[in-house]
């Protein structure tokens, strides 16, 4: 599709991107980790399963840090790489990867803002390398999947559509 | 921006409902979400202001299915219609993959929907998109008002087509909601246009609303193939 950029990962990438989550999920001991796209789509979650709606909440955390972007840019920043919302109970801290998707700590008083700070940097800083080397790959060209051009790929959609 | 993801074999898509004020976006979203079994679809998220006017987006993540063993998932987003929220408008099109263009069909609401048009051209190619390239529906809402333009009317106005270079596309090709009219023709003048697929639509009852929205899934799940 010319103009929009889509992607789309293998499954080494996925055990790739899901590997250093772990390690930052061990090293931090946040609750709950989530890599999102720029477009509100989830990509990955390790940790504690959300209680919450995660399709929902990745919809908003793009939201959120789209609006921040353009208010960065109202002070005459280039962007805010990273966000931290801070709640009672629950806090978020949420950092920018190659902006193109965003990671996302959920976390409790059993760490501090310091060491999640510290270490999301780190883990960017490869998750970068890991999607770059991705969207390189990928190029600009739309990912097709095969198959899906054919007759029975349009059979089954218009079945879905009950046409 | 479809998201495939080879690991869990799934597709997301992202949908944009566009239009001026009132005209019925969060209603085409809040129809689907009433009708489609909960099994299917997620939460709708409305972030909207006390009165209920769209602040900054309506979100709505619907299953439609399985397609060549890929789970296939739509997201639904409205923009907010009102001209002054151009700035949060703008950013709900960042990674679309298919575009509704609701447009409200009152005679008097002529004029908002020529700028909200002009306004998502202008958007799109702000990000590089061009329109006339991506999934693309038109929907005229409330044809069961007394004070609609007939859609002759809406057509010229709001789609009148856009020329068609390639050779192999330029064949007469019907119009299958408006019979006698073509979605790809050739002027008098000679030049070739093709249309986007336009649905009438009462989205408050309903009517439309499921056709307009597999009218633009099938084109964004056929640009994957």
């Amino acid at each position: 599709m010319p103009g929009a950029s889509s992607w789309s990962f293998r499954e080494e990438d996925s055990k790739l991107i899901t590997g250093l989550m772990d390690g930052l999920l061990r090293e931090t001991s946040v609750r709950s980790l989530l890599l999102v796209d720029r477009a509100g789509q989830i990509v990955a979650n390790v940790g504690e399963a959300p209680q919450f709606d995660t399709q929902a909440f990745a919809s908003l955390t793009a939201a959120d840090f789209s609006a921040n972007d353009q208010l960065a840019k109202m002070i005459g920043e280039h962007e805010f790489s990273s966000l931290f919302h801070q709640g009672e109970k629950e806090s978020m801290y949420l950092a920018d990867v190659a902006r193109r998707v965003i990671l996302v700590a959920l976390f409790d008083n059993r760490t501090t803002l310091g060491l999640v700070r510290l270490k999301v940097k780190a883990t960017v800083e490869e998750l970068t390398r890991v999607f770059e080397e991705m969207f390189t790959r990928a190029g600009t060209e739309a990912p097709k999947i095969e198959g899906f051009g054919g007759k029975e790929a349009e059979d089954e959609i218009d079945k879905l559509f009950g046409d | 921006m479809s998201m495939i993801n080879y690991a869990s074999r799934e597709i997301n898509c992202k949908l944009v409902y566009y239009g001026p004020g009132l005209g019925g976006k969060t209603t085409n979203l809040e129809h689907v979400y009433t009708k489609v079994s909960p099994n299917t679809r997620g939460k709708m998220i409305s972030l909207a202001t006390e009165t209920e006017r769209t602040l900054f987006f309506d979100f709505l993540p619907v299953d439609l299915g399985t397609i060549r063993g890929f789970k296939t998932r739509f997201h639904l987003y409205t923009v907010p219609g009102q001209v002054y929220y151009n700035a949060s408008r703008k950013l709900i099109l960042k990674g679309v993959d298919g575009i509704v263009f609701v447009a409200d069909s009152q005679l008097e609401r002529m004029e908002a929907n020529i700028e909200s048009m002009q306004n998502l051209y202008d958007n799109m190619s702000e990000y590089g998109y061009d329109l006339t390239k991506i999934p693309f529906v038109v929907q005229y809402n409330k044809r069961d008002l007394p004070n609609g333009s007939p859609i002759k009317d809406l057509q010229a106005q709001l789609n009148p087509g856009w020329q068609v270079t390639d050779p192999a596309r330029q064949k007469v090709t019907p119009d299958p909601f408006f019979p006698g009219d073509a979605i790809i023709q050739q002027l008098p003048t000679g030049e070739w246009i093709e249309r986007a697929i336009a649905h009438e639509a009462v989205a408050v009852q309903g009517d439309g609303v499921f056709e307009t929205l597999k009218s633009v899934s099938k084109l964004v799940l056929k640009t994957l193939g």
